[in-house]
């Protein structure tokens, strides 16, 4: 299978199976868009088809010339290669558990409208988790992780600083459990920064190896739809706090990460509103939810969505090319060293690797099925742990997807978000068509860039 | 190859059959929590 595609001025070809990408030319181009694009093979000799399509422009020796190049690719592995992941999704069982979101708070004090925790309570009540839940959190992902080392937990809301002190407890815990279970604990916080005064900051910069800030970009943007309880924009008491934040934080990780919605589709310039903050680590991500609210991104808007991400894309290769490049996480793509084919196969872990606790205890698949009582898998109290919802999660690969299976994306996106596919297509299975184009498209321009900065 | 420049070397299908450690980051832990794109992440090996 091949992707082939435009953009920014270049032809680029994508091997699906290789994960090899190619720079062609037109003529080359417009060959390979005559070939079955599903295809796992070629013909040894060029097709008569082919010749007669292409022969009014070129001569009969630059066909054939061109057509052997395609060969000698294919039989190298780099074009139209072989499906052979099947077996190894077939294969695909129960892993252990290693990463958690942890929701310290079920509250909030914003009122950010697009939300999908519903101002931070998931359909439920105010709720604080106790240092008790909190350390039985621990207990069992250190028990369900098994041999696996790096265990992740994330700290989540709500607005989890309303709970900072079981944040700071729940970290020397995990600290005090490394050496005695040979486990390295990576913690991440997601904030929205109004309670980050200077001790929560030095303890988030010394703990931490990821924080998320949330910010939507430009002030008028971002106060529109994270205001606080008062309807009061949250903008100016935040961004000198991410500021210092990201000043202290020095080469450590962090995004300033920020949701768009059909208010704003010339997001591309929040995301060059936050450059110019200082920040330099940006994820920008369109709102997911029910299309007849008036904010939803609906099917209409994918156009001008496209020629919005083309926009950022381009801006972002000048941008490099002068020396005052920044990150953008959705056009992030590693060509050479990412993640292996198996764990592309099945992506983000919900429901078998990673899981979601709420402030009760409550084991979910993750943050998203959070509050849904038929989706609830287990508690950290009590021990239990749903091995055959777990099952049905584990079995949710890219090839038990029908959408998936044939798709050019497949092992960049390894599925898309398994609670979008259950929320709006009523199944985890069944991908959610609008977050796969949107998908796609970053993918299209992520690749374009690194094909561009390759021409130098 | 006169048409054609390759970008890139790795062949996804070497990976497959030297991983799967599962060390690696969950990706929804990254920054999205909304949407999954795995291809941007680390491999710890």
């Amino acid at each position: 299978m091949i992707h082939r595609f435009k953009n920014n001025g270049y032809n680029i070809v994508l091997d699906v199976n290789s994960g090899a990408v190619h720079l062609v030319d037109e003529m080359c181009y417009r060959m390979l868009g005559l070939l079955d694009q599903d295809s796992e093979t070629m013909e040894e000799a060029c097709p008569p088809e082919i010749l007669s399509a292409l022969s009014g422009e070129y001569t009969k020796t630059e066909i054939l010339e061109l057509y052997d190049e395609l060969l000698y690719l294919h039989r190298a592995g780099h074009l139209f290669s072989s499906d052979d992941y099947g077996q190894f999704a077939d294969k695909m069982g129960l892993s252990p558990l290693k990463a958690m979101c942890l929701h310290v708070t079920h509250d909030c004090n914003l009122r950010c409208k697009y939300c999908f925790a519903g101002q931070g309570v998931y359909g439920g009540e105010k709720k604080l988790m106790s240092r008790e839940v909190a350390l039985s959190a621990i207990d069992f992902l250190v028990e369900k992780s098994q041999g696996r080392r790096n265990l992740e937990i994330d700290f989540f809301g709500g607005e989890p600083l309303m709970n900072f002190d079981v944040i700071k407890k729940t970290v020397e815990y995990g600290r005090s459990l490394e050496k005695k279970h040979n486990k390295v604990f990576r913690f991440t916080t997601t904030t929205n920064g109004v309670l980050l005064g200077d001790e929560a900051a030095d303890f988030l910069n010394r703990e931490m190896n990821n924080v998320v800030l949330s910010l939507d970009g430009r002030r008028e943007v971002n106060d529109a739809m994270r205001p606080n309880a008062g309807g009061r924009g949250s903008y100016d008491a935040i961004v000198p706090k991410y500021q210092h934040f990201v000043r202290i934080r020095g080469d450590k990780d962090y995004y300033v990460r920020g949701t768009f919605t059909k208010n704003n589709l010339d997001f591309a310039n929040d995301v060059l509103h936050m450059n110019e903050l200082g920040f330099d680590q940006i994820s920008v991500e369109p709102v997911v939810s029910d299309p007849k609210l008036d904010f939803s991104i609906r099917q209409e808007d994918l156009p001008a969505v496209f020629d919005e991400y083309d926009r950022l894309a381009r801006i972002m290769l000048e941008r490099k090319k002068a020396g005052k490049g920044f990150n953008f996480f959705h056009f992030m793509i590693d060509l050479e060293q990412g993640p292996c084919a198996i764990k592309r196969l099945r992506g983000c872990g919900c429901g078998n690797e990673y899981a979601a606790v709420d402030p009760g205890g409550d084991v979910y698949p993750c943050h998203q099925f959070v509050g849904q009582p038929e989706w609830k898998m287990g508690s950290v109290l009590t021990g239990e742990y749903d091995l055959e919802m777990k099952g049905r999660f584990a079995r949710s690969t890219v090839y038990d997807k029908p959408e998936c299976r044939k798709c050019w994306a497949k092992f960049y996106c390894s599925g898309g978000c398994n609670a979008n596919n259950q929320q709006y297509m009523g199944d985890i299975l069944r991908s959610h068509k609008l977050s796969c184009e949107l998908e796609k498209k970053r993918l299209e321009c992520a690749i374009m860039i690194q094909a561009a900065l390759s021409e130098g | 190859m006169k048409h054609v420049k390759t970008i890139n070397k790795q062949n996804l299908k070497e990976t497959a059959v030297k991983g799967g450690c599962g060390e690696c980051q969950a990706s929804c832990q990254s920054a999205c929590k909304t949407s999954c794109t795995v291809a941007n992440q680390k491999c710890e090996k």
